[in-house]
């Protein structure tokens, strides 16, 4: 589903400007990824999308309609939302109410809620903790549920909120390949991440905020390449960046096995010259 | 200043215990990590070097745990606070709800430790420093943002100089700045102060830049204890659910081409180390 921000601004009541003039439009199937140091107006920016919060000025447009005049519930089924504390959204006493409560709001057949709630839980690897009450899981855990209950949903375009925060290596690995596998089906998907190598491994486009606006944007081979406009917006270039450019390269890899053969092949290459 | 010895837990309710026979020992002045997959028992023993274990959460508890010359298990949570500080994984949970201002919930703790007004606001305004929140001391701390909430449960809990500081996932809200902000503070109390720190952490390459040793735990059972590269070299060919960082899973990858010496030699776990393997 297609994403449109116009000129967006937005002022909190307290007055403070969060948003300074934001233009950004994301297409159908997109992996986007934005990153930026505490307080750049990340989370502010998300809450746009599905009218959490409203634009003091500008517009939003989803899937060329403006959402101005639609109310959250209606735009709750087009857009996913995760939000970066799981106990802002968790409510139900199992995992598996948790997770069925919006198929069953879509008044859904009760197969489908099923299957939904198998598959959400099978993606996220909570498949055992379906009888548990969300309280009695880790932060890490709940989590998960609350991505799984954004899963089930099955809306076109999904916003993750820190989806890494708290997970272990194990964790982390599992979530990489959900959002190359919901990329593959064409899903867009809108991400805040701190963590760029995460970034640069899954996603194919970069928004670097600082201060409420839009610093860069653009391929994430060629933003996250841009090390000193990293360290102006307050984020450190992914590893295999710094590696890269500490090594004199000028290519680009995404992943420790492509670096591998970048190396070897270079290495080779050296030896051979000889 | 901590003593470990066949500690072994498990929560009431669960069949599994949570620690299974650990022992370990930590000298004053050190800054140790601990990393595992989680579910290993790392914010347990967090919990059991501070009286959180065995005084607030029930369970089975066998072994001798040692903290600043206290036994934890006959020292009262009340008094072993004063000696030995815990940052919890959900900085929420530590805000005491009783205090209005970023700077009266940060001299709270201080309030019973019988210091003179003028030593409490010193202290506290020197925690507010080292944490990077001197600016936000008049706002309410449930305003914070959850990053600010974290810097201000270290706050609070520096502020009360305690000789062992046991940190649970203390930057998992914070953006890079603000981790190495908290990072600095820490290697600062353990190099001038002598305070013996204990840190749980996924951030892998800041642990490797920061810390003295590092402890893994796996399933309950101490796997690792020694120097940061030489564990998490090997701890990217076990199964411990640890994780690497890019530079070591790089360097990994690139032996397999066969270009890259292997035969005794640490994997690199910093960018300074990779820039030197693979330079």
């Amino acid at each position: 589903m297609s994403l449109d921000l116009r000129h967006v601004s937005f002022r909190y009541p307290g007055g403070v400007l969060a948003l300074d003039g934001v233009d950004l439009t994301v297409a159908a199937g997109e992996a986007l990824a934005i990153v930026g140091e505490n307080g750049a107006g990340k989370t502010t920016l998300v809450k746009l999308f599905n009218g959490l919060l409203r634009p003091t000025e500008g517009s939003v447009w989803l899937a060329g309609s403006e959402t101005r005049r639609q109310t959250v519930a209606q735009l709750a089924r087009q857009v996913g939302f995760v939000f970066q504390n799981p106990d802002d959204q968790l409510f139900a006493r199992s995992v598996r109410d948790e997770v069925a409560f919006g198929p069953r709001n879509l008044r859904l057949p009760e197969a489908e809620i099923r299957a939904r709630l198998e598959q959400a839980l099978a993606e996220v690897g909570l498949t055992a903790a379906v009888d548990r009450h969300p309280y009695d899981l880790s932060a890490p855990e709940r989590k998960l549920v609350a991505l799984a209950a954004a899963l089930a949903m099955r809306t076109p375009l999904l916003v993750l909120d820190e989806p890494t925060i708290g997970q272990d290596a194990q964790g982390v690995e599992r979530l990489g390949k959900l959002v190359d596998q919901l990329s593959a089906e064409g899903r867009t998907l809108v991400t805040i991440t701190h963590d760029l190598d995460f970034c640069l491994a899954h996603f194919e486009r970069v928004v670097v905020m600082a201060g409420g606006r839009i610093l860069a944007d653009g391929p994430a081979t060629e933003v996250l390449q841009r090390v000193e406009l990293l360290q102006q917006a307050q984020v450190e270039p992914p590893e295999l960046v710094q590696l890269a450019r500490g090594l004199g390269w000028d290519t680009m890899v995404r992943t420790p096995q492509a670096f591998a053969e970048a190396w070897t092949a270079r290495r080779a290459g050296k030896d051979g010259a000889r | 200043m901590i003593a470990v010895s066949g500690l072994r837990f498990r929560y009431t309710g669960s069949e599994q215990p949570a620690l299974d026979g650990i022992d370990l020992s930590i000298g004053a002045g050190e800054l140790v990590g601990v990393v595992g997959a989680n579910g290993a028992g790392k914010s347990t023993l967090c919990y059991a070097l501070t009286g959180y274990i065995p005084h607030f959460y029930a369970g089975a508890l066998e072994g001798d745990v040692l903290v600043a010359g206290h036994e934890v298990r006959r020292t009262p949570v009340s008094e072993l606070a004063a000696e030995a500080g815990l940052v919890f994984h959900n900085p929420f949970n530590q805000i005491s709800g009783a205090r209005y201002t970023v700077l009266e919930e940060v001299a709270f703790g201080l309030e019973n430790l019988g210091l003179v007004p003028d030593a409490m606001r010193q202290q506290a305004q020197a925690a507010l420093l080292a944490t990077g929140l001197e600016d936000l001391a008049g706002r309410s701390p449930f305003t914070l943002s959850g990053g600010e909430q974290q810097r201000l449960a270290v706050a609070a809990v520096i502020a009360m100089q305690p000789r062992v500081l046991v940190l649970d996932e203390p930057t998992s809200q914070l953006d890079p700045a603000g981790t190495r902000a908290i990072f600095e503070v820490l290697r600062s109390l353990a190099r001038t102060r002598r305070t013996t720190i204990v840190i749980t952490e996924h951030k892998l390459g800041w642990l490797a830049s920061f810390v003295d040793r590092l402890v893994v735990l796996h399933a309950g059972r101490l796997a690792a204890d020694g120097e940061p590269r030489r564990v998490l070299s090997e701890a990217a060919s076990q199964p411990w659910g640890v994780g690497a960082t890019d530079y070591t899973r790089a360097a990994q990858e690139a032996r397999r081409g066969g270009l890259l010496p292997t035969a005794g030699d640490l994997l690199p776990v910093t960018l300074e180390q990779a820039l030197e393997t693979l330079r």
